[in-house]
């Protein structure tokens, strides 16, 4: 925390959780699916479904999804935008359980690509990603992430960290997963830098590895 | 020399130790931290300022309507008002007033502001310290200096308290901001690091206990008048400050005690929208006058 934080971040208004977050967690949606979305089903939740309107959450999260900042002045048109890119959105109310009150899910899908994000607005713009197709993860988008799917399996682990190893990675967290022991299973790694194009694509090429995606750190515009 | 950060008394040992203003030491402290040159601290301050003051300009330029009505253009009205000659204190007050209505009004209607400390009190920092920097002739120099004070007093408020609506109520939002501007003010002015800890103290004592009742839950009443009245109170706080009175407590006595005093505000007067103004039956459309479009 600085003193940029405390005047700061620059933003659209009305509000850091409701609109700002909300910004940060479409683009982390949109990042991670590493193409430009087609189809968006957006549930709201709690806070986000009771004062999303008045606060224009529902804005905020579609201009996330179409690639604006937080401080894009275009945030409040960001329905007509979407349309006129042939976004096709919808949007619904859900009950996530207990979780935080500023929470969202969004089931996104592109040409190529398709997944289900769960993640909270959680103050000041800073956002938590807490569902991932399923998986718990835990990210902020404050560090360059890759995230891997692959089959459960000895290995996979020691081949990931190898790579990233070698190339000088510095690993800030990391966190694995498996929906059942043999299923499927995702990786998620946090780096202190972003890695060059040819160490994602050393991971993809390791021997059963299904999926390797890349989102980099979040930005705050402005 | 490592600073031991987090108390306003920490700070203000360290100018004193190092003989210099509060807002060098913040620079100083800050460009430590984050590891960036000084100079580039203070380009990144003045395009804060820079934006700002765009939203500021918006607001009083153009009436802001919010969409749920409950806003409009409230800061235009009061340029025109101030234009008339009707002011009661003459024309930098009614600016004062007017600017930290602006900015709130900007934000709430969805424009660019910058959220100081939140976007909810974004229109305290600009109406005092612009207002004030305008009508007494200072550099923008001296303006950058001034928010790296009351940016310096935020940090130690989120330190020692909060900044938050939801865990602290308005006193923590708009009490802080007012608390930040006062300290501000005073380095603006030329005062010593003492005058700027009465200042913080004085502020952040006028609005203790102040709750968090967003009508329908949004950023627009009754926070965008707080605003205002937050401004008025950190130039009020400044001004007996400037003037040789000493606050009784230290300003970190006085924001750690609205920390407690944050924690046991019950949650219905902490932005929840339950309690408070927000407990009254919703303004409907008569009040809006058809702004809504619901007419």
């Amino acid at each position: 925390m600085g003193i940029f934080d405390i005047l700061g971040p620059v933003m659209v208004g009305p509000s850091s959780s409701h609109t700002a977050g909300a910004v940060r967690i479409g683009q982390f949606g949109r990042l991670l699916l590493g193409e430009e979305p087609g189809r968006a089903v957006i549930g709201l939740h709690g806070s986000f479904a009771a004062t999303g309107e008045g606060h224009g959450t529902p804005l905020a999260l579609l201009a996330g999804l179409l690639g604006m900042d937080p401080d894009d002045e275009g945030i409040p048109a960001a329905m007509e935008i979407a349309r006129e890119r042939g976004l096709d959105f919808r949007f619904e109310t859900t009950d996530l359980g207990e979780v935080h009150p500023n929470s969202v899910r969004m089931a996104l899908k592109g040409e190529d690509a398709a997944l289900e994000l769960r993640a909270s607005s959680v103050g000041g713009g800073r956002i938590q990603v807490w569902g991932l197709d399923g998986f718990p993860v835990f990210l902020e988008g404050v560090y360059p992430t890759v995230l891997l799917v692959y089959p459960d399996r000895p290995g996979m682990l020691a081949m990931v960290t190898t790579i990233l190893g070698n190339a000088g990675m510095n690993i800030a967290t990391i966190k694995a997963h498996r929906d059942s022991r043999g299923g499927q299973a995702l990786m998620t790694v946090e780096l202190d830098h972003t890695p060059a194009v040819g160490i994602l694509n050393a991971l993809r090429h390791l021997p059963y590895m299904e999926q390797v995606r890349f989102v980099p750190r979040l930005g705050f515009g402005g | 020399m490592t600073l031991v950060a987090g108390t306003l008394s920490a700070y203000r040992a360290a100018a004193l130790e190092r003989d210099a203003p509060l807002w060098s030491v913040f620079l100083a402290e800050e460009a430590a931290q984050s590891g960036r040159d000084p100079s580039a601290l203070e380009a990144l301050m003045r395009e804060r300022i820079r934006v700002m003051r765009q939203s500021a300009a918006r607001g009083l330029g153009n009436p802001q309507m919010s969409r749920s009505g409950l806003i409009r253009g409230g800061a235009h009205r009061m340029a025109a008002w101030m234009d008339s000659g009707a002011s009661l204190l003459g024309p930098a007050f009614t600016r004062l007033a007017a600017t930290a209505l602006a900015v709130a009004e900007v934000n709430a209607c969805m424009g660019r502001i910058v959220a100081a400390p939140t976007a909810g009190a974004c229109g305290v920092l600009p109406a005092a310290l612009f207002t004030v920097a305008d009508e007494k002739g200072r550099s923008e120099e001296e303006l950058v200096r001034a928010f790296f004070t009351a940016g310096g007093v935020g940090l130690v408020i989120e330190h020692l308290a909060s900044l938050s609506g939801a865990e602290g109520g308005c006193q923590a939002e708009v009490g802080s901001a007012s608390a930040m501007a006062a300290g501000g003010l005073v380095e603006l002015m030329g005062g010593t690091p003492l005058q700027v800890d009465h200042a913080v103290a004085f502020a952040l004592s006028n609005v203790m206990g102040l709750i968090c009742d967003p009508v329908q839950g949004l950023v627009e009443v009754p926070c965008v008048y707080r605003n205002a009245m937050g401004a008025a109170n950190a130039v009020v706080s400044a001004e007996i400050a400037l003037a040789g009175v000493e606050s009784a407590f230290t300003a970190d006595q006085v924001i750690e005690t609205m920390g407690r005093v944050g924690r046991r505000i019950p949650e219905e007067f902490r932005e929840t929208a339950r309690g408070g103004l927000a407990s009254l039956p919703a303004p409907g459309c008569d009040s809006c006058r058809g702004a809504c479009g619901n007419a």
